[in-house]
């Protein structure tokens, strides 16, 4: 029988994310008796337009060429899997969304009319068909091969719905907002790290993206009550995640409020 | 017809970190033009940190790379504790070493392995690599693997590690934490000193070429996240007169800055480090250095998976001392005080010098930051090595032989394209 063919694909991003392959250790050896890879830069084989079973994508659509890249992706694919903040939501980097991109060029670069890039950093899934997305920055391992499994074995990957507030309770650690009155994000975050800012004291900031079902309008009032200035529940908002729809929302909203 | 032009292009570099392209024109058996292109979008960092507080800025630029987020950590927290003027007690001193002990090993672990071997045992990748010489890849992997624990121990996570801040850590590790990692470590000492020995064992070119070599140098650390800006030129500078010294432009073929010294390409990395402060180095690793037959310093470029080798040995050594006087601190961080002014860190990521400054105002927030990392400092040099190396090499070669060789050469800087905003594709237009 041929082995399942998978590629991983790099846009706008860290690398981080395609680190929970090469970081797989002697796994990745395994790995690679049970699938092909046929594409992943990073590791050696080369080969991006490459017929595959699952694409694996890293990173954000943030120039005319990823903008076209990316559809080449979806014809040749079977299945596509978007991994990490970037390719989920656009990134720390769709900040410039909410920024001026051409006067920000101008900033960094004597002639920035010699680097093509997009006023925007948007998500795979504003541009094509994405089956399933793992969020988080950056994704695990666990994550990433949990899915692999499940496309493999023919069912659709799952992942949790929980917020970092539930695992963090089942982990048993001490409430970082209820005892030091930490602005925490785990009452809006989507699970899947492991709750470890709260193990080391400190509060989520959201790294893993909004959850389902946030109620970030109570969310921010009880931030208010922890003494944040909107100003400041804005940044907390429009970080890591400032592109994904709900805080995005909620971030402008205090962006564009009216000082009483 | 004698005259001929050939365009020989690698319109993606495979087994680096990132996106770039390398294009090479050739008249007459001369290279006419030779650049290294990196295409990794721009991400704006720099402007998008302006507004942010002080710790912000810590969880913000670890995202700038993947592979290196320790050295961004630290460098961008030195800098605020420079302006908030703030001083670390011995403890955090120690553990932000032990902290970068862990990422020199993971990233270096990763190149010399997945990245770089390949090349010197003529395989594809580490994958095919692993299927002959088995024993050289799990040793690799192991080290690698050493280095991802330690700085899971302090930082909760390997990749955007959570536990460091202005000021120190947010948590210490507990002892018994400590002791584990601790135990591993003495464990596999003698790996990475077989490590050592079997790079400088490698079928490694003999090509030596001129170039200046920078890195921090310390009064009596192996550089890691102090020290003056020093040269084997002479250069010895505070790292707040980088600016006047090292200057940032930009070539219309990359996304990547260049920085030269003086108007001229130089080197910083593991090579540069070592070249400029094998004396800071403990007598363990001069002893294991003597059985090889590699002396440092070295002008060969090609050593550079040694240099990388012998730190992952010095790592683990450091690493090792640290954790065996580890004990748990009263504090770990100092306490923090946001005031307005300018300041500068300077750290040696596993690639190289990276370089910040940052002013902040009265309320704590960013009013302007600059970040030069170790790739664009690298990307002259490259260029520079790339063309004496080619003439060296034969330009009479084949189209694959040239990019084999110029992916080489290029693999030895193990440059960071995502860093410097990366990927290599060869153009070789040759008539």
């Amino acid at each position: 029988m041929e082995k399942p063919r998978i590629a991983i694909h790099k846009f706008t991003s860290c690398d981080g994310c395609q680190l929970a392959f090469l970081h797989l250790g002697e796994d990745l050896l395994d790995l690679a008796e049970k699938v092909d890879i046929v594409h992943f830069v990073e590791m050696g084989p080369i080969n991006p337009l490459a017929k595959v079973d699952v694409a694996y994508i890293e990173g954000s659509i943030s120039t005319p060429e990823e903008k076209e890249r990316i559809q080449h992706i979806r014809t040749n694919s079977r299945y596509v899997i978007t991994i990490g903040a970037c390719a989920t939501a656009g990134g720390i980097q769709a900040l410039r969304n909410l920024g001026n991109t051409q006067e920000w060029m101008k900033a960094i670069y004597a002639t920035p009319d010699t680097i093509s890039t997009l006023n925007t950093s948007t998500a795979i899934s504003d541009h094509i068909k994405v089956d399933f997305e793992i969020y988080g920055c950056p994704v695990n391992t666990q994550q990433i091969l949990a899915s692999l499994l499940s496309v493999l074995n023919k069912v659709n990957p799952t992942a949790s719905k929980d917020k970092v507030c539930l695992e963090c309770k089942r982990l048993g650690y001490t409430c970082v907002m209820v005892t030091k009155g930490e602005p925490c994000m785990g009452p809006v975050t989507h699970t899947g790290c492991g709750a470890l800012c709260p193990s080391v004291g400190r509060a989520c900031y959201a790294c893993y993206g909004p959850a389902e079902n946030t109620n970030t309008a109570s969310f921010t009032q009880w931030l208010s009550s922890l003494g944040l200035s909107d100003a400041e529940i804005a940044r907390r908002f429009l970080f890591i995640q400032n592109n994904a729809p709900a805080f995005k929302e909620a971030g402008l909203k205090l962006r564009t409020k009216k000082k009483p | 017809m004698t005259d001929s032009f050939k365009d020989l292009s690698i319109p993606i570099i495979a087994r680096v970190e990132g996106e770039g392209a390398l294009h090479l024109q050739i008249r007459d058996n001369a290279i006419q033009s030779l650049a290294l292109s990196i295409y990794e979008p721009p991400r704006l960092f720099e402007k998008f940190l302006e507004g942010r507080s002080a710790n912000e800025v810590v969880d913000a630029v670890a995202r700038i790379c993947g592979i290196c987020p320790v050295a961004y950590q630290m460098s961008a927290t030195h800098a605020v504790e420079h302006i908030f003027e703030m001083s670390i007690t011995p403890w955090i001193h120690d553990m932000r070493r032990l902290f970068y002990c862990g990422e020199w090993m993971e990233s270096h672990g990763l190149h010399i392995h997945l990245l770089a071997a390949p090349d010197f045992l003529k395989y594809p990748s580490v994958i095919a690599m692993a299927k002959d010489h088995p024993e050289v890849v799990k040793r690799g992997m192991h080290l690698h693997r050493l280095g991802l624990d330690l700085m899971s121990l302090l930082g909760k996570r390997s990749v955007h590690p959570v536990g460091a801040c202005v000021g120190g850590f947010y948590a210490a590790p507990k002892p018994s934490a400590v002791k584990t990692v601790l135990t591993e470590f003495k464990r596999s000492l003698p790996l990475a000193e077989e490590l050592v020995q079997w790079s400088a064992s490698l079928p490694l070119a003999k090509s030596t070429q001129t170039f200046t070599s920078v890195s921090l140098r310390h009064p009596h650390e192996y550089p890691m996240n102090a020290g003056r800006i020093v040269s084997d030129q002479g250069l010895d500078i505070d790292i707040s007169e980088f600016d006047q010294h090292l200057k940032e432009s930009q070539v219309p073929y990359s996304t990547a800055l260049q920085c030269h010294l003086h108007g001229k390409p130089y080197l910083v990395g593991p090579l540069a480090r070592l070249n400029l402060n094998f004396d800071r180095l403990p007598s363990a690793v001069h002893t294991v250095l003597d059985r090889c037959k590699i002396t440092f310093p070295t002008q060969n470029m090609f050593h550079s998976i040694v240099a990388r080798s012998v730190e992952i040995y010095y790592a683990m050594l450091e690493a090792i001392r640290i954790m065996e006087n580890y004990v748990e601190p009263t504090a770990p961080c100092v306490p923090l005080t946001p005031r307005a002014g300018i300041g500068f860190g300077c750290t040696e990521a596993p690639r190289g010098l990276l370089w910040h400054r940052y002013a902040f105002n009265a309320a704590g927030l960013v009013t302007s930051s600059r970040i030069v990392p170790p790739t664009s400092q690298n990307q002259a040099r490259i260029e520079e090595d790339l063309r004496q190396s080619l003439m060296h090499y034969g330009l009479d070669h084949s189209d694959a032989d040239l990019r084999l060789h110029s992916e080489m050469v290029i693999r030895n800087y193990d440059p960071c394209i995502s860093c410097s905003t990366h990927f290599l594709t060869l153009k070789v237009k040759r008539w």
